[in-house]
């Protein structure tokens, strides 16, 4: 907290506008009035209730599996499914397969995220009257049904506000998810190419040979080798002694007897494979301070989720990916999952996120053998109001990188006006000089989905 | 699927007829059948009706949110369905004991079912058979029209919600009561009453001179009366005959009966066809909608009975222990939330009680002396007749609206729970709000199902106009290109839906940065709004 503070105090004395000074000092309360950072983030809504129609005959008297109605019945094959969504497309309605991601409870707890083509069916339904986003939860609510001791207000259970793992859907679940969420991008990269028309990857002009050329025991050859493969012989041995007719059906075979050729001995020997390195290198960069809670959050991290699984697609599978998160300060995080659901209270300094991708790539030579993705997505916010230190450092990523882009998802918190990080792309002129390489996509809170693919297609395309 | 052993019937049989000993009424063959998990996938989107027509929706996962599945929810599905014979569905390893159970459970809704006046338009016909025929009839239709015909499906169901249900059921009550609003119930009910010149005196002296009229003349007395009448009121019969031809058009709010009487596109001799899809939408929407209106009832009442029919059963001695473990899962009020079994139950046996002690009537209201009313007890006898005429007779916002009362509310000590955010400990509290019964009533009331009310006419330049009747709810907006897109194109022309849309008033906010998580407490403006579909795209205006 104290070298936030004095971070804010050298920034202050180098001038600020009254708008930097407010986000900044918003941000700073928020990371000071929260002990731990990690609840720092904005309430999600309160937590929903069972409902009445819920409760279901099969379900409470302990027949059959919980509630099938609300289990997927994949009967169609997707493909199946994607070919009418885009009948549809062609006879003028909107598409209605939605790229879901759902939590699948496993065993013990330890549920999986799945990723699955959903739809919605429209009715005209009332819907609440919306509540306060970070209120107090109380309001027009009629509350729950409840029965037992306790005197008119008092407090008979809570919840802790940040979301179990598991609950839900959209971003941000359960641990040991990131197995299964792997398995389906390839699915879900496919999908999103197919489907959202996301632009195939051009080839760049010149051609990386990418293959190397491993030696392994993997061929089989008869008669003489390196090592003997015991399974294989032995099922050529019978084979012969079947040939033979020495060995009959239904009676019992006499090992002792059989015939054994030196033809029939199958040995391993060493040979040369094809083996694939990754080609691409992507980096999914994402601000997580104190002004990025909740919408901003998910929009980023979403988006993220289909840019992976679109290069997973096109690259098919050959893709590495580094995460990396920022406040003031940067990290790299070891897997989706971190990336995904950890959030802190903290400043905002963007420069400090590109300093240290520039520097992996640095140390690692990653330039040399990958093509290489930079995906960045914040609020917007940066105390380095024009970029003085955050704009070298992207001149200097441009030059290794394949495509950067930049998706800014806005808070809201101080209305509709162009971000900082917005305003120094858009005055540095990167933007125009550099189109082929660096993208930018400013999403309002209220994104949808489409939204989200909308914003992929311009970062990729 | 297979049907429930042989053994398994006897005792199925045997819990009927102890049944019909206690009273209950239904018919007598059902049908068992065991299913298996895998059954119980495909049965499940099928509302439990095994033939019911196909489309694709059901084969894909439906996004249902936590939160929104409480905002439409669809209709229950039960280990029973309204058929004739009624079909159940069991497990196939379920010991006898609770076997016995879950049949008294079933018999209890299959009476409930056949008897429930809300269910009348489901009296006459066996809907598996019909779904069966219209499943075929959308196969036969595929195979003529292709994905055309799944799009008609998807546009109707968009408003399957909105069919008029309670026309229907007060149309076959006029058909059973055989005959029109006469002149004399014009004249006492409407006349008199919402009439020009209505005054109580007036009225009562009316009918005074009504019932000495036909003292007097006990042939021709009414003739006489009514002319006496039109002859004081030249404009009566003009207008008698005026409201009885209005009966017909007013109270449109029947969104897909009335597309399918006007809509100018299905009546081109080319989309006929669709005609019959959205009957079939229709009518199956129709059949299913008593069902989520009775939903406390329906299961009260079943768990009513299987509560006091397993008890008295001499053939499952030594499984109480089991029976009250299963039963307790069921019946229990829930700390936090409403069971409808639970709830249900425990006002049928509260009213039963209640009935039984003579306080239902005017009496027992006219008591105000709280010693006086808890003493009070006519010993009727009468507790059960009374719980069979609310399972005849009410749905669930009656027997809601009706019956929770503070007796009810302090026996079971039932409250409201209240949600609240503690900052401080970053989790959401869950308190005791209300242990009032009027509130307590608003909330079961506030969570049954009611879909938004619409009424729907005709401009002049032949688009739609879709009106929503404010009930202090917005619609869903997510929802309503999807919806309207539909009904734009089963109209062919223009659609405009008229809403109210709430606007949250912000109020003035600090200039000071440091105080911002203290939002200030919004308030908010409702404004009418006008959606309009042309063209495919849907556009909003301000109409106020």
């Amino acid at each position: 907290m104290h070298r936030l503070r004095e971070l804010y105090q050298s920034l202050e004395a180098g001038g600020l506008s009254e708008t930097q000074r407010r986000v900044i000092e918003r941000e700073l309360s928020m990371a000071e009035q929260v002990g731990d950072p990690d609840l720092a983030h904005l309430f999600g809504p309160a937590p929903v209730g069972r409902s009445l129609y819920s409760y279901v005959d099969p379900d409470i008297f302990g027949q059959g599996n919980g509630s099938p109605a609300v289990s997927m019945v994949a009967a169609q094959s997707l493909d199946h499914l994607l070919q009418r969504d885009l009948q549809r497309e062609k006879d003028g309605f909107p598409r209605k397969i939605r790229v879901g991601k759902l939590v699948k409870p496993g065993r013990d707890g330890d549920d999986k995220v799945v990723v699955i083509p959903t739809t919605v069916e429209e009715k005209l339904v009332h819907d609440r009257v919306p509540e306060e986003e970070e209120g107090d939860g109380e309001g027009q609510d009629p509350g729950e049904g409840g029965a037992g001791e306790g005197e008119e207000g008092e407090v008979i259970g809570e919840q802790p506000v940040r979301e179990q793992p598991g609950g839900g859907s959209g971003a941000g679940q359960g641990q040991g998810g990131s197995h299964e969420l792997e398995s389906t991008v390839y699915d879900l990269g496919r999908i999103l190419t197919e489907q959202f028309a996301l632009p195939n990857l051009r080839d760049k002009g010149k051609k990386r040979s990418l293959t190397r050329f491993a030696y392994d025991l993997t061929d089989r050859n008869r008669g003489f080798g390196q090592i003997l493969d015991k399974k294989a012989t032995l099922k050529q041995v019978i084979q012969t002694n079947i040939a033979l007719g020495r060995v009959q059906a239904g009676t019992q075979v006499d090992t002792g007897n059989l015939l054994i050729s030196p033809r029939d001995r199958i040995y391993r020997i060493l040979s040369k494979e094809k083996d694939y390195e990754s080609q691409a290198v992507v980096f999914f960069v994402r601000d997580y301070s104190g002004s990025m809670g909740g919408k901003p959050t998910e929009l980023v991290v979403n988006q993220h989720v289909l840019i992976y699984a679109w290069l997973s697609y096109q690259y098919q599978n050959q893709v590495e990916t580094r995460f990396i998160l920022h406040d003031t300060e940067a990290r790299e995080v070891e897997n989706f999952q971190a990336y995904y659901s950890m959030q802190v209270a903290g400043g905002t300094q963007v420069a400090s996120a590109y300093r240290l991708v520039n520097q992996i790539v640095a140390e690692e030579e990653l330039a040399r053998d990958y093509s290489i993705y930079v995906f960045h997505g914040t609020d917007g916010d940066d105390w380095d109001t024009y970029g003085e230190e955050s704009l070298p450092e992207l001149e200097k990523m441009l030059v290794f990188a394949s495509r950067v882009g930049i998706t800014i998802a806005e808070n809201g918190l101080e209305g509709s006006r162009r971000t900082e990080v917005e305003k120094y792309l858009s005055k540095s002129g990167l933007l125009e000089s550099k189109k082929e390489l660096l993208r930018l996509d400013v999403m309002a809170k209220e994104s949808t989905e489409a939204r989200i693919i909308e914003g992929i297609k311009h970062l990729i395309s | 699927m297979e049907l429930i052993s042989q053994h398994a019937k006897r005792i199925m049989e045997g819990c009927k007829e102890r049944a019909r000993q206690a009273g209950l009424r239904f018919q007598d063959e059902t049908l068992e059948y065991v299913v298996t998990n895998r059954d119980m996938l495909e049965l499940g989107p099928k509302i439990m009706i095994p033939t019911l027509y196909d489309y694709w929706v059901q084969e894909v996962e439906v996004l249902r949110e936590q939160g929104r599945y409480e905002l439409y929810p669809n209709n229950p599905y039960e280990t029973v369905i309204n058929t004739r014979p009624p079909i159940s569905y069991y497990n196939d390893n379920n010991p006898d004991w609770l076997n016995v159970m879950i049949f008294y459970h079933v018999i209890g809704h299959i009476d409930f079912f056949q008897n429930n006046l809300f269910f009348r338009h489901t009296w006459d016909y066996d809907f598996t058979g019909r779904a069966l025929a219209d499943k075929r009839l959308f196969a036969k239709l595929r195979s003529e029209k292709g994905r055309w015909v799944d799009y008609v499906i998807e546009f109707a169901r968009t408003i399957d919600n909105l069919v008029g249900y309670f026309d229907v059921l007060a149309e076959s009550r006029e058909q059973a009561s055989a005959g029109n609003l006469s002149l004399l119930d014009y004249y006492f009910d409407v006349f008199l009453q919402r009439g020009p010149k209505s005054s109580v005196s007036l009225y009562s002296q009316e009918i005074a001179r009504y019932n000495r009229l036909l003292k007097e003349y006990p042939e021709d007395g009414e003739i006489r009366f009514l002319k006496s009448v039109t002859e004081k009121h030249a404009e009566l019969e003009a207008l008698h005959a005026r409201k009885l031809q209005e009966k017909k058009s007013v109270g449109r709010t029947d969104l897909l009966q009335f597309l399918m009487e006007y809509s100018p596109f299905l009546h081109q001799e080319k989309n006929r066809w669709m005609l019959m899809i959205l009957e079939v939408i229709r009518s199956t929407s129709l059949y299913f909608q008593p069902q989520i209106r009775t939903k406390i009832l329906n299961e009260g009442w079943a768990s009513y009975w299987h509560d006091t029919l397993f008890l008295g059963d001499d053939r499952i001695k030594g499984h109480e222990v089991d029976y009250a473990i299963v039963n307790a899962k069921v019946t229990s009020m829930p700390r936090v939330g409403l069971n409808p079994y639970a709830l249900g139950m425990r006002l049928l046996q509260y009213l039963e009680q209640q009935a039984e002690k003579g306080r239902t009537g005017l009496e027992y209201y006219q008591t105000a002396d709280r010693r006086q009313r808890q003493d009070f007890d006519r010993a009727t006898g009468k507790g059960r007749d009374y719980v069979f005429h609310l399972r005849e007779n009410y749905c669930d916002s009656m027997f809601v609206n009706s019956f929770i009362d503070q007796d009810f509310v302090d026996q079971h000590r039932l409250f409201v729970v209240g949600k609240r955010l503690n900052k401080e400990r970053m989790a959401w509290q869950y308190y005791v709000k209300s242990r009032k019964a009027a509130d307590y009533k608003a909330m079961v009331a506030d969570s049954l199902y009611h879909p938004p009310r619409i009424e729907v006419t005709v401009a002049e330049n032949n688009a739609l106009i879709l009106n929503h009747i404010f009930e202090g709810k917005p619609l869903l907006r997510d929802f309503l290109q999807g919806v309207m897109l539909g009904v734009e194109y089963l109209w062919g022309d223009e659609v405009h839906l008229y809403t109210s849309v709430p606007i949250p008033m912000k109020a003035g906010r600090e200039s000071d940065g440091q105080a911002k998580e203290e939002t200030p407490k919004r308030t908010i403006s409702w404004k009418r709004f006008r959606y309009t579909m042309k063209d495919k795209t849907l556009s909003r205006t301000l109409v106020e």
